[in-house]
């Protein structure tokens, strides 16, 4: 800590006279471990996928490249658990192990895959939209200065503790036609009710949703509320003696202000929505048939169970390609912006 | 039990020689009642031949267990023993050196004379060296009956499938479902392979999953055999259960006539205090072609670079193929014996069934010796989609099918 | 920050308890608390219910023979493969396993978040951006790679990191670092300017204003980190199983062995005895710190 003390404090002083790569010093050893994952991880692991989406790799990645050995240098076993470095040279790409773009023209030829990309359309949309106006809504509503307030905020919130494959089942089970909600209907005398989201594949899709919403919007709401809390009270004084009414002040005023809540809330909502699996697995496994298949199911069915690495990669590949034509621009708009310092 | 197999392991240390007693990891997908019972009979008799079992179980096969044994092969550190389904699963690990040869062990045991069938082995064996220990045999080509649903609705227990498909309107007159399906892929996938099987005959199911002939997938045996499929799609629409053995439940509570499942299924009737003959019955081949497919499980041992460990390995190989074991482990599993000179007379009606036609030779191949996973998986989603998607017709179906058979590997 | 004054409620303090928006306002509420509570009451009392009741009755009926047996055996006797000591086995691993990645992943990311706001330099940008788009990445697409990269790791440095608990903390850290440095940076870009640039003119650098001037001010934000990290890693089961062996499983393992068990029957009252108990440690932490919660991620998220 004192090491590296020294050098900024000396660094704001001379500021314009160091050497480009030595100023903000410490700043730049601080974030080392940031920059390393976004490299080594975020970066290279991608490519990495990338590469072997091009490739016939099915339980084991391929060989990419025609090597022959060097020579090895023996070195102690602190350096290198088997007591030596192997060197080897790197003699061309292996070309039987490539298979150009047959993983992408297969993928694209599959019916499970473009259904689960029309699912994570419809989930996407709904989940994105509701849970941003159902969180800003119960916000709005526990921010009447009502009795309670703290029960039903973590009444609403507690879900959030739970994992996906907890929700998942629990709903299976509420929803299900011959324990849960149907059953007990029908038992009050309404023969014929009917609902059985989970079985129906028009709308199964949402009964995930329900589920989904279930879970995250208490995260949400919390966002929200906070946001809501820290505007001015001068802006509601302003309201009233304007006589806009509540729900205007709200939605006109309010909302506009709350812009930064809004992005954090729509990375964390965007990013469960890509990733969501565990909670289609625990519900529905992707049925009845294959009308509730997400993207993420069929990457993992495809790389793990059905052994085919190289199908799997090109499909997530696809995914972060879409992520990224999406994110990128917004990401550069939202948070590259320069700032203060 | 717990303390006794530790008290085992004690003794055992101290009475075995300095060589022996290894810790040997183990990965295993058997986590249910009756299944942990079984995998503890081997734990107990690895544990008592001085080594000690190391348990590394983990629910759900493919999806969960496949990128750990994968994850940790690649990693450098392997564990010492895994279970698979034998057969084309394990084929790249082995082209890649990455598991050990135990040749010599099934040498030593004369494994090629007491293995029966035959094709367990070959399912083993790659360029003419072994590489697994199988352990069990679990066949797909059985209809369970439920007698309390026959007897609701009045008709004559079905003694074939034609009978049961004939049943079918007085079952849903009484308000049964005929056929009771889980929504699982590889459910969906397996039932159509027991009624192929049973309609079109083994010769044809053969050309298809042995030989890959497309023209045969698309040819009019299988015409009819898809034809049956969307009949059987008709019979199973009310069964909306997911889970194969909430169907079976569905079987056990006389809520449904029959479901199409392994001999797994038997476990679930037991449980339940059910007696075949009496509560249900069990009609290999559907009742058509009396006749099993011999898939099962078997494990592997990845390449270790220690030689006590790799010792250890060839001990428990050894071990699994005994016949003490056998027999322990199949009677608490419920499926059949690995080798055909054991005593398995603690056997019940509808295993002793499967027994004889093991003993007459009438079998198949697994569809997982034959067809890769990467087939396999296609089939399963075909399949799933078909049982459940009414309108999906029975020539579109089986187009679909016949591609993915000219695509096979 | 003064947390207290912005987390007052605000609005008119309605008159009258029986006026019409109130009768909307709770009523709209008491209908939502209930879609959100009733699972947790279908958890509970199916718990506490025999398995022939749960298989007769329906779900939202209270138990009629009251029963703690299924919670008994989910933590201390369910077998779990051949080891019949339920949930209890892994407890302890998973708390192994929590301390260091939780500690681990909020120090980096905090210092992450305190340069991105305060220290730029060229580039710091597009780290955070890669690492934005990095929350929405499929983690089980990385499994493999990371495990090469482990392994390359511990080659290259001769000591053994994939398989232990290390790697595993490791791989925590790097999958929390999107959105905790995302909070971070928010919290610390909303404190007050002057104070920092105060700091700079006494001579501080870059530690000493983190530790000394930063620190002292970001509880809430640190609550916020922690509830987030505490309820992933603690409900984690892939990076569990993956990237560690069978004596450091955590307890999540037990549980998926003891739900998703294919064959046999399903003990529900069990599953969800084991569920709530696997559940209850991140519970506990909301119910506990609820309000502290709110105002660490109003601190987080408000200012950007």
């Amino acid at each position: 800590m004192t090491v590296a003390d020294t050098g900024t404090a000396s660094a704001t002083r001379v500021h314009r006279r160091r050497p480009r790569i030595l100023r903000n010093l410490a700043s730049k050893t601080a974030s080392i471990p940031m920059v390393a994952t976004v490299l080594v991880i975020f970066i290279g692991c991608t490519l990495w996928t990338v590469i072997y989406s091009f490739t016939k790799s099915r339980l084991l990645p391929v060989p990419l490249f025609e090597t022959m050995p060097l020579f090895s240098i023996p070195v102690p076993h602190l350096l290198a658990s088997d007591g030596s470095w192997d060197f080897t040279l790197i003699t061309g790409l292996k070309s039987s192990s490539f298979v150009g773009t047959d993983q992408y023209d297969r993928l694209w030829g599959t019916r499970r895959w473009i259904v689960s990309i029309g699912n994570l359309g419809i989930y996407g949309l709904c989940s994105m939209t509701f849970s941003l106006v159902i969180g800003f809504t119960l916000a709005a509503l526990l921010d009447r200065k009502i009795r309670f307030e703290n029960a039903f905020r973590t009444i609403i919130l507690y879900p959030f503790a739970l994992s996906f494959i907890v929700t998942g089942l629990v709903w299976q089970w509420i929803l299900n036609p011959n324990f849960g909600i149907q059953k007990v209907v029908r038992d009050l005398g309404f023969e014929n009710f009917v609902f059985d989201p989970l079985y129906n594949d028009k709308y199964v899709v949402y009964g995930i949703l329900i589920a989904g919403l279930w879970q995250g919007t208490g995260l949400v709401m919390c966002l929200m509320l906070a946001g809501i809390r820290g505007i001015d009270e001068d802006i509601w004084k302003a309201s009233r003696v304007e006589g806009i009414p509540v729900w205007k002040t709200y939605v006109m005023i309010v909302i506009p202000m709350m812009r930064p809540v809004f992005v954090t809330s729509v990375v964390i909502i965007g990013a469960g929505i890509v990733k969501v699996y565990d909670l289609v697995v625990a519900q529905t496994s992707g049925g009845p048939g294959i009308s509730s298949q997400m993207p993420a199911l069929y990457v993992m069915d495809k790389m793990f169970k059905d052994q085919n690495l190289a199908q799997g990669f090109a499909a997530s590949t696809v995914m972060l390609m879409t992520v990224a034509i999406i994110l990128i621009p917004w990401a550069y708009f939202e948070f590259g912006r320069k700032k203060n310092v | 039990m717990k303390l006794t197999t530790k008290l085992l392991a004690a003794t055992a240390l101290v009475g075995a020689s300095a060589a022996s007693a290894t810790e040997l990891e183990v990965t295993h997908w058997w986590t249910s009642g009756g299944e942990a019972a079984a995998v503890a009979k081997l734990a107990e008799a690895f544990n008592a031949s001085g080594d000690t079992w190391i348990d590394g179980a983990i629910a759900g096969s493919g999806g969960t267990a496949r990128p750990i044994i994968i994850s940790r092969i690649l990693g450098g550190d392997p564990m010492g023993a895994t279970q698979l389904n034998h057969g084309r699963q394990a084929e790249e690990l082995i082209e890649a050196g990455l598991l050990l040869d135990i040749t010599d062990v099934a040498e030593a045991q004369g494994w090629r004379d007491i293995i029966n069938p035959i094709s367990l082995l070959d399912s083993c064996t790659v360029d003419g060296r072994v590489y697994c220990a199988p352990v069990n045999i679990h066949s797909w080509q059985w209809i369970w009956l439920s007698h309390k649903a026959y007897a609701d609705a009045g008709v004559a227990m079905p003694t074939n499938w034609d009978e049961f498909v004939a049943s079918a309107p007085a079952l849903e007159a009484a308000g049964k479902i005929p056929l009771a399906m889980g929504q699982q892929p590889w459910q969906s996938s397996g039932a159509f392979g027991v009624i192929a099987v049973a309609i079109a005959g083994p010769d044809v199911w053969k050309a298809i999953n042995i030989d890959k002939n497309a023209e045969v997938a698309a040819g009019p045996e299988m015409a009819k055999v898809f034809e049956a499929a969307a009949n059987a799609r008709a019979m199973a629409a009310n069964s909306n259960v997911q889970d194969w053995n909430q169907a079976t439940n569905l079987v056990i509570t006389g809520q449904a006539g029959g479901q199409i499942m392994g001999d797994w299924a038997q476990g679930e009737f037991q449980v339940a205090g059910q007696v075949a003959g009496v509560d249900y019955e069990c009609l290999p081949g559907l009742g058509v072609n009396e006749i099993i497919s011999t898939g099962g499980d078997a494990f592997y041992f990845p390449v270790q670079s220690d030689p006590e460990v790799e010792a250890a390995q060839k001990r428990l190989a050894a071990l699994l193929v005994s016949p003490e074991v056998q027999v322990s482990f199949n009677l608490a599993k419920g499926s059949l014996p690995i080798r055909g000179d054991i005593d398995m007379s603690a056997a019940n009606d509808c295993m002793r069934k499967g027994l004889a036609i093991l003993a007459g030779g009438n079998i198949l191949p697994d569809g997982n010796q034959t067809l890769s996973p990467d087939t396999s998986g296609q089939i399963e989603d075909l399949m799933v989609e078909f049982w459940n998607d009414p309108n999906m017709s029975a020539a579109d179906a089986q187009a679909q099918y016949a591609e993915i058979i000219a695509n096979a590997d | 920050m003064s947390d207290a004054t912005q987390f007052t409620p605000r609005g008119p303090r309605p008159r009258r308890i029986f006026s019409a928006p109130n009768i909307f306002l709770y009523g709209t509420l008491t209908v939502v608390a209930a879609y959100y509570a009733l699972p947790l009451y279908v958890m509970i009392t199916t718990s506490l219910k025999t398995m022939d009741e749960v298989r007769a009755g329906n779900i939202f009926s209270l138990p009629t023979q009251w029963t703690i047996e299924p919670w008994i055996k989910a933590w201390a006797t369910a077998c779990t493969g051949i080891n019949c000591d339920g949930l209890s086995r892994g407890f302890w691993n998973s708390v192994r396993i929590l301390i260091p990645s939780v500690i681990l992943s909020i120090s980096i990311a905090s210092v992450n978040g305190y340069a991105l706001a305060n220290w730029r330099y060229k580039g710091a940008e597009f780290f955070f951006a890669v690492l934005m788009i990095g929350a929405f990445i499929p983690y089980q697409v990385m499994l493999y790679p990371i495990v090469l990269v482990l392994r390359a790791v511990g080659d290259f440095f001769g000591f053994q990191l994939y398989g232990t608990l290390g790697g595993l903390v490791i791989v925590h850290t790097i999958f929390g670092m999107p959105i905790l440095t995302l909070l971070f940076r928010n919290y610390f870009s909303s404190l007050p300017e002057e104070l920092f640039k105060a700091a700079r003119v006494d001579g501080a650098g870059f530690w000493r204003i983190f530790f000394q001037v930063m620190l002292p001010m970001s509880l809430p934000i640190f609550v916020v980190a922690m509830i987030l990290q505490v309820t992933g890693i603690w409900n984690d089961f892939l990076f569990g199983v993956i990237y560690t062996k069978p004596d450091i499983y955590p307890m999540t393992v037990q549980l998926n062995n003891i739900v998703n068990s294919v064959q046999g029957t399903k003990e529900y009252n069990v599953n969800m005895a084991a569920t709530l108990l696997t559940g209850l440690v991140p519970l506990v932490i909301y119910f506990a710190s609820g309000k502290l919660f709110v105002r660490g991620v109003a601190a987080g998220a408000v200012k950007g």
